[in-house]
């Protein structure tokens, strides 16, 4: 439970990054597969050779920014409709990818990353202590904090930089973009290059993402992009269903949460003994059919119900009018 | 001031739907002009609004504003010149984004975009005393999102988005047809006080020949890709809806025989 909670922190990340392509652009964008995988390979290969961690995490999140123009640029200059530019993007990343690592899968086991080198520096402060005598009353105490306190600051930092962005003037033309975009291009905005910037910024998050999962997981592998925009979308949705998304800085609040929630509700599933973990994709696909499917028909009940009792009342005492007896003899 | 000189425009050229939507297409709007265009189903007049906008470009012709050929220029680098406002309420404005919000889009129109913050304290104060001038309430209501206000509302705020950054040409496409009578009014007189405020070069599209008379110093009809009556001054004082009748049926006649001759020699 507690490294879904450090998991679905990391993959948080990944999880804004969709809610802008997703969301403010209203581009399902597929390009996050191969980003993600993009982001992974670029920060394994340059950690395996020796550079320091944050740097490749950096480099990760330029490969992934990079990513993201060429498909926005697809989209807008090669006129390709937004689901074929990004499943392009996200086949020609395939390849791409594998010739980053020069290999399928590259262990970083032995290395130094980005959470070795805080968890040192935090077991050097001796914050465990600290943080366990916090929560000493409930007799739980995990291997370190530190992952999960480190994470949360990334997360809370991303959050923070997509609030003040879409606040901005650019900010506001980009979200109008995505809901207006004729009338955007009428009050002098050019939606191609607002739509190139997002989507590079959507899948520089994607790839940062992916460069924290390879450091926390410990390797990089070709195959572990496969569905991340089904998870991406995973964690859009249920935290919007969850947590509101009235304003933009309380749709990135729920999407961090919906991201957690949904690792929670993997781990769960992973524990009913008849599932392994092959099902994952599968569970996947049902959660995430299960929060598109599920509000839509609570609410239609509602209304039935609504309608119903309106009916109720109609006949009880509100029939004198002739109009309506005759409306219901008919 | 805007130029159009000698614009044409074919839709589906060489194909068995082609469609000759402007033949030709000469106008002088001189500053603060104000010219209602009518004209029937189909005569072109928003083919033109969309050539001057740059949403469309010409087959042939220029666009000139403010004595610069713009022709070349993308819509949305030539929308430094121009305000708009649409006949569909839903198109003027982003749904999802608050009333404030709508308003900063529109305050850049005519600045470059930054990363400072684009609803700040005093930009509110301002936008706030720019919705009063509508007298619809909305001042109260800067953070509503404007998918939540009815179709006149929205109009009249397309309308201030339009003009308040005084655009050196106003282009309005029907943009009182959707809304019923009273609002339709009540956007109309807006429309009348902006462009008189501001002194406004503008062309505005309706079907309403009687605002068409009452409204603006020229008025243009148009029909099939023409210019077919032009009236301004003392001339236009003296229309009304009959004489505005009689020389369409007068013009149109004299073409409808003329095509006649031609098919049947
Ligand atoms: N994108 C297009 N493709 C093909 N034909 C078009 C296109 N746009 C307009 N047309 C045709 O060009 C002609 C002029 O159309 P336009 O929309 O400019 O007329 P209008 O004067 O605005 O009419 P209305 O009063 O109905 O709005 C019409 O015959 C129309 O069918
Ligand atoms: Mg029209």
């Amino acid at each position: 439970m507690f490294s879904s909670v450090e998991a679905g922190l990391i993959y948080a990340v990944m999880a804004l990054g969709v809610y802008l392509s997703f969301r403010i652009l209203d581009f399902p964008d597929l390009t996050v597969d191969g980003s993600f995988v993009t982001g992974a390979s670029v920060a394994a290969v340059l950690i395996v050779n020796g550079a320091n961690p944050f740097a490749a995490s950096a480099a990760a999140l330029l490969a992934g920014f990079a990513a993201g123009v060429l498909t926005g640029l697809l989209h807008t200059k090669g006129k390709i409709n937004p689901l074929l530019s990004g499943i392009l993007m996200m086949i020609a990343l395939y390849s791409i990818n594998l010739r980053i690592m020069g290999k399928s899968n590259v262990p970083l086991l032995q290395q130094e990353t980005v959470i070795t080198n805080i968890t040192a520096v935090w077991r050097q402060a001796g914050l465990d202590a600290a943080f366990n005598q916090l929560v000493s009353f409930t007799g739980f105490a995990p291997r370190t904090w530190a992952v999960l306190v480190s994470m949360a600051i990334v997360a809370l930092m991303v959050k923070g930089l997509l609030d003040w962005l879409l606040k901005t003037e650019v900010g506001i033309a980009l979200r109008a973009t995505g809901d207006n975009k004729p009338m955007v291009a009428s009050f002098s905005a050019n939606t191609d290059w607002l739509i190139v910037f997002g989507l590079g910024l959507s899948n520089a998050l994607v790839a940062l993402s992916g460069a924290l999962v390879a450091q926390y997981g410990g390797f990089s592998d070709v195959g572990m992009g496969i569905g991340m925009i089904v998870i991406g979308l995973a964690s859009v949705i249920i935290g919007e269903a969850l947590f509101g998304a009235r304003s933009v800085a309380r749709a990135t609040w729920a999407v961090i949460g919906g991201a957690i929630v949904y690792r929670l509700i993997l781990a769960l599933a992973l524990r009913v003994e008849f599932l392994e973990t092959g099902d994952v994709k599968l569970i996947t696909a049902l959660i995430v059919m299960m929060a598109l499917v599920v509000p839509n028909t609570l609410a239609a009940q509602k209304e039935r119900q609504r309608k119903k009792r309106r009916v109720r009342q109609l006949e009880r005492g509100e029939t004198v009018a002739g109009a309506e007896t005759n409306y219901k003899s008919v | 001031m805007l130029e159009l000189k000698r614009i044409t425009k074919v839709f589906n050229e060489g194909t068995a739907d082609e469609k000759i939507a402007l033949r030709g297409i000469d106008l002088t709007l001189a500053p603060g002009d104000f010219v209602t265009v009518i004209g029937s189903n189909g005569a072109g007049k928003s083919t033109l609004m969309n050539i001057i906008s740059g949403r469309l470009s010409p087959d042939t012709g220029e666009v000139w504003i403010n004595g610069r050929d713009v022709t070349a220029l993308k819509e949305h680098a030539r929308a430094r010149y121009i305000g708009r406002v649409f006949q569909d309420p839903m198109a003027g404005t982003a749904p999802h984004m608050t009333i404030e919000e709508n308003l900063a889009l529109a305050y850049n129109r005519t600045k470059r975009r930054t990363l400072s913050l684009g609803v700040t304290k005093q930009k509110r104060e301002w936008f706030r005393e720019t919705l009063r001038t509508l007298h619809l309430g909305l001042e109260d209501r800067l953070a509503a999102k404007v998918g939540l206000l009815s179709g006149g509302e929205r109009q009249a705020l397309s309308l201030l988005m339009a003009t308040f950054t005084k655009p050196d040409v106003l282009l309005l496409d029907e943009h009182t047809a959707a809304l019923d009578p009273a609002r339709a009014e009540l956007v109309t007189e807006l429309t009348k006080q902006m462009v008189e405020q501001h002194r406004l070069t503008t062309l505005m599209v309706t079907h309403n020949m009687e605002q068409a008379i009452r409204l603006g110093n020229r008025l243009i009809m148009m029909d099939g890709g023409q210019i077919i009556f032009a009236a301004e001054g003392k001339e236009k004082e003296e229309l009304t809806v009959e004489r505005l009748l009689e020389a369409f049926q007068r013009i149109r006649g004299s073409q409808f025989a003329s095509d006649r001759a031609v098919l049947s020699s």
